[in-house]
């Protein structure tokens, strides 16, 4: 129940704003903002309802809803969801209560935003391989109209080119779905069923076909190059909170995706491929930090860091799959893996969220632009200080927990794999040097005089999702905890 | 003679000859309450055939009428569309000085429909596509002073010619390889064994002849003419009902035949090639009802999809019926939004629609998803169990080339949902009146309600199947 309120309340919230008289800018956002607050509050409560040293999946609510196929309303979490949706959640809120221009039309604006909460919220939590593909769906839509009606540049084709390939990739997902719930001895979408059942177990054509569906789905959404060509146009424009929503959570659901279906109901046609999916993930991390590094756009720049992080994060996911029998080394990985979805939303949230506030105040995203800010907004060059060095892995910040695990358990199983992609690490260190030096130092050029300051909405914001980022980095074991139940698990269970 | 097995239809046929005279002794003005009498005489059909719900299923009428499962589900699916289509028209032909027997053609029509879809006899079977062929030659040229009406009425006329004679030439051949018209006589004859050279042309030819009533590939041509010519109402009315008939007929013709004519790869083919086609058509149109007639020729590939494994021992039929109770629900709400929006079919005049009208534009809106599939609309669960039926049977090649077309489909479905919402909007959009805004409603009412309450759709379509002999 407590998991239904967490997605159905922002659903609800959108439908109240969207029937509703029309209300003021600041009205919208705050009712927005509310449902926001109570569904994190709600998964805060989960968080701490949950044992971790108890079932794989807590929190279960299971009611039928089409019984002759198999479909039902199935919500619960293992250790990994409940710390991407609270994640989620927490990005969510901070996007919503983030000031924006919403074109005149807030009331509608706000009501996509939760919309896209709720769908995107119910990805991480359902436990029904229909409802999954279903929410991984419907967040399509709302993404696709916040970037096609708020946007900027040329936000209609960005929006176009977002939907069609991610839903190439899920149609690719669909039919591998069909294929798995066909291999079931009664076909059912429980996702528990599948884990338990493991009907494709052995691999075989059959197997790898399905797995390459999944995969093809996920990794577009991911998006792990080749396949990530739709993401930097959608980014740049897309309005700030919407990429930091875009980056945050949608992405999320390709990794977390890959970890729920492939890791967990294809565990032996992955380790077959987990070798090949680590050398994608490595291309991924090098190419991502690459390009990021040729960016003038302040935007794009940060979007091509995204590949780069989601390339880790598959890393790591490739070496929990992998045929090693070094158990630790792959629960490690795995760990670290979704420590580093939870520190990329964060992170990478606030830096598209302070992408925004520049937008906001010079409508221009190229780096030339810009200098010397760090006098006239000191707090936020702090912030933005703060957030790309937890981004480029700083330890004490988030990022380096995560990837530290990533590395260290990729190093047991694959170190040549691991030695490169430190190489990643490298880059990213350099490109975010040289912004912060290009927005922040030299001299301040004379159109930049009128460069106002964070507000205090914004500053709050910026500020409490700097404080997560800290708190991860500092005292990293309440997440770890509870993530680490769920890849024993998942890792053990073999 | 079983008389009451026939009640939905002989009601059909009464209303339908009271409404013409009804219409020859009724002054103009209260020419519109013919469409309240099509009502009442659906909504009796429907009735009627409720009851022959739950019974057994059976031939009745010496074998040549089959009253099972799947032509009652079909024939409540073509009453339905009717209806709707009925509510729709009274605000659209107001302008017409004579409309009283526009209903009656319409009920003559889906006579014909129910006829296809019922048909256990290849003669009934030419009946029934006959009539419902000559009843809506008319409907579509109703507008009489219109050239486009008369342009897509000729060219629906021509095609149909040709592809009715060629059903008939198929039948002829038909009964000279049987000896009879009889479905029963002839799967014996065939499982007996009979030349297959003749047998091939004889389906062939009633294949292609059934291809112009489903609008599939090669005889879809007039499809897109229909869908932007005729008057609206009557549009939706042929993109969805006729559909419906001839894919049951078509099941069940195919289901006799021998397994060694290679008729799956046939239909395959035929399935390939209209989605492919219609969706390739479809691209690049800046004409709302014309795109939607192309897109109904790709939606007949998709149902193709389901023939095409019915003989392979998966859930075909539910499937089929499944798929076009989603078809019909979302194309009849999508031409309900062009009909209550005065029939503006020009992409340019729907520029910002979703702010002058938001209701009216979210009923396009999820019409449209409901046609690419986008979960979790009823479209979706159709789309489904067609892929899944397919995949079972070892098809997944042809699931895989539909959800490419999926794929194609989406980007003029989102170009349309597009101009709606972000254009900037036009002055004044003006709408028809109280019976489309109904229909429209109740439609999307429905529509929802089969999305969310799919399991009672699926459950009451599960157990159905042909009857056998």
């Amino acid at each position: 129940m407590l998991l239904t309120l967490a997605w159905g309340l922002p659903l609800f919230g959108a439908l109240l704003l969207a029937l509703l008289p029309r209300r003021s800018e600041s009205g919208a956002r705050i009712l927005a903002s509310i449902f926001a607050v109570l569904s994190l509050a709600l998964l805060v409560w989960a968080w701490l309802g949950f044992d971790s040293g108890g079932p794989l999946f807590q929190h279960v609510l299971d009611l039928p809803w089409v019984p002759s196929i198999g479909v039902g309303y199935r919500v619960g979490v293992d250790g990994i969801a409940l710390a991407v949706a609270t994640m989620s959640a927490l990005v969510f809120l901070a996007s919503i209560a983030y000031p924006v221009d919403t074109k005149d039309e807030p009331r509608q604006y706000y009501a996509w935003m939760l919309f896209l909460m709720a769908t995107s919220l119910a990805v991480f939590l359902v436990l029904d391989l229909l409802l999954f593909y279903v929410f991984f769906d419907l967040s399509l839509v709302g993404m696709y109209f916040l970037i096609g009606r708020w946007g900027h540049g040329k936000p209609q084709l960005s929006a176009l080119t977002f939907f069609l390939f991610t839903f190439a990739g899920s149609l690719a997902m669909l039919l591998a779905i069909i294929g798995l719930y066909l291999s079931l001895d009664s076909p059912s979408f429980d996702m528990r069923l599948i884990i338990e059942q493991q009907p494709l177990a052995g691999g075989g054509l059959y197997a790898g076909l399905v797995f390459l569906g999944l995969m093809l789905g996920l990794a577009i959404k991911t998006p792990l190059v080749p396949l990530h060509t739709w993401l930097p146009q959608a980014h740049v424009d897309a309005p700030g909170p919407a990429s930091a929503i875009l980056a945050g959570v949608l992405l999320k659901m390709g990794t977390y995706g890959m970890v729920r279906l492939p890791l967990a109901m294809l565990p032996d046609t992955f380790q077959r491929y987990a070798l090949v999916v680590g050398i994608i993930a490595l291309v991924a991390i090098l190419y991502g930090a690459l390009v990021a590094l040729g960016q003038r756009n302040l935007k794009r720049r940060i979007a091509y860091t995204s590949i780069n992080h989601m390339g880790y994060t598959v890393l790591g996911i490739a070496v929990a799959a992998s045929v090693s029998d070094n158990l630790m080394a792959k629960q490690l990985a795995l760990t670290g893996a979704t420590v580093e979805m939870v520190a990329h939303g964060l992170i990478t949230g606030a830096l598209f969220l302070i992408c925004g506030s520049f937008w906001q105040r010079t409508g221009e995203y190229d780096l030339d632009h810009y200098g010397g800010l760090a006098q006239r907004a000191p707090l936020l060059a702090g912030l933005t200080v703060l957030a790309a060095f937890a981004s480029l892995g700083m330890p004490g910040l988030a990022g380096f927990v995560a990837e530290f695990q990533i590395f260290a358990g990729t190093f047991a199983v694959y170190p040549w794999l691991a030695i490169l992609a430190v190489l990643g690490i490298l880059i990213t260190a350099g490109l975010f040097l040289d912004l912060l030096r290009r927005l922040f130092f030299g001299r301040l050029p004379a159109h930049l005089g009128q460069f106002t300051e964070l507000n205090w909405v914004e500053a709050t914001v910026l500020g409490a999702l700097g404080l997560g980022i800290v708190i991860i980095g500092v005292y990293p074991r309440f997440l770890l905890e509870v993530i680490d139940s769920a890849s024993a698990l998942l890792i053990g269970g073999r | 003679m079983p008389i009451g097995d026939l009640l939905p239809e002989i009601v059909l046929l009464l209303g339908a000859v009271v409404i013409v005279l009804f219409a020859a002794f009724t002054p103009q003005r209260l020419q519109r309450w013919s469409a309240a009498l099509a009502l009442a005489a659906l909504a009796l059909a429907a009735w009627f055939s409720v009851l022959q719900w739950d019974t057994p299923s059976r031939l009745t009428f010496s074998g040549v009428w089959a009253l099972d499962g799947v032509a009652i589900a079909a024939k409540l699916l073509i009453l339905f569309s009717g209806a709707v289509v009925v509510a729709l028209s009274p605000d659209w032909m107001r302008s017409d000085r004579r409309h009283a027997e526009y209903y009656a053609l319409c009920l003559f029509s889906l006579l014909g429909m129910i006829m296809m879809a019922s048909a256990n006899d290849a003669m009934e079977l030419v009946l029934g596509v006959l009539l419902s062929s000559a009843a809506s030659y008319p409907l579509a040229a109703y507008h009489r002073g219109f050239p486009p009406a008369l342009e897509a009425a000729m060219k629906y006329f021509l095609i149909g010619a040709l592809a009715n004679a060629l059903l008939v030439i198929g039948v002829v051949i038909l009964f000279g390889l049987v000896g009879d018209t009889d479905y029963a006589v002839a799967a014996d004859v065939f499982q007996a064994g009979t030349d297959p050279i003749a047998l091939s042309v004889a389906v062939a030819c009633i294949v292609l002849g059934l291809t112009y009533k489903l609008g599939a590939a090669p005889a879809h041509a007039w499809m897109p003419d229909v869908a932007q010519g005729a008057p609206a109402p009557i549009a939706a009315f042929l993109t969805v009902a006729p559909k419906i008939g001839a894919a049951v007929a078509l099941a069940r013709l195919v289901t006799l035949l021998p397994q060694d004519l290679a008729w799956p790869a046939i239909i395959a083919l035929i399935s390939v090639a209209t989605m492919t086609l219609g969706n390739l058509a479809a691209l690049k149109q800046t004409d709302l009802r014309r795109l939607l007639g192309w897109s109904s020729v790709s939606q007949s590939g998709y149902m193709l999809m389901a023939i095409v494994v019915v003989g392979s021992g998966v859930a075909a039929l539910p499937a089929l019926l499944a798929f076009l109770a989603a078809y019909a629900l979302a194309n009849l709400l999508a031409f309900a939004v062009v009909t209550h929006l005065r029939g503006r079919t020009d992409f340019a005049h729907y520029h910002g629609m979703a702010r002058r009208q938001p209701l009216t534009t979210a009923a396009l809106i999820i019409a449209l998803l409901s046609l690419v599939g986008i979960p979790p609309l009823v479209g979706f669960f159709g789309k489904f169990l067609l892929f899944e039926v397919t995949i079972e049977a070892g098809y997944a090649w042809l699931a895989a080339v539909a959800a490419v077309n999926t794929l194609v489909s989406l980007y003029y479905y989102l170009r349309v949902i597009a101009l709606t919402m972000f254009k900037a909007p036009p002055g004044e959009v003006h709408v028809l009146g109280g019976w489309s805004r109904v229909a429209l409603l109740v439609t999307l009412a429905l529509l929802i309600a089969a999305s969310l309450g799919f399991q009672w759709l699926i459950e009451g379509l599960s157990h159905i199947s042909l009857a056998s002999y």
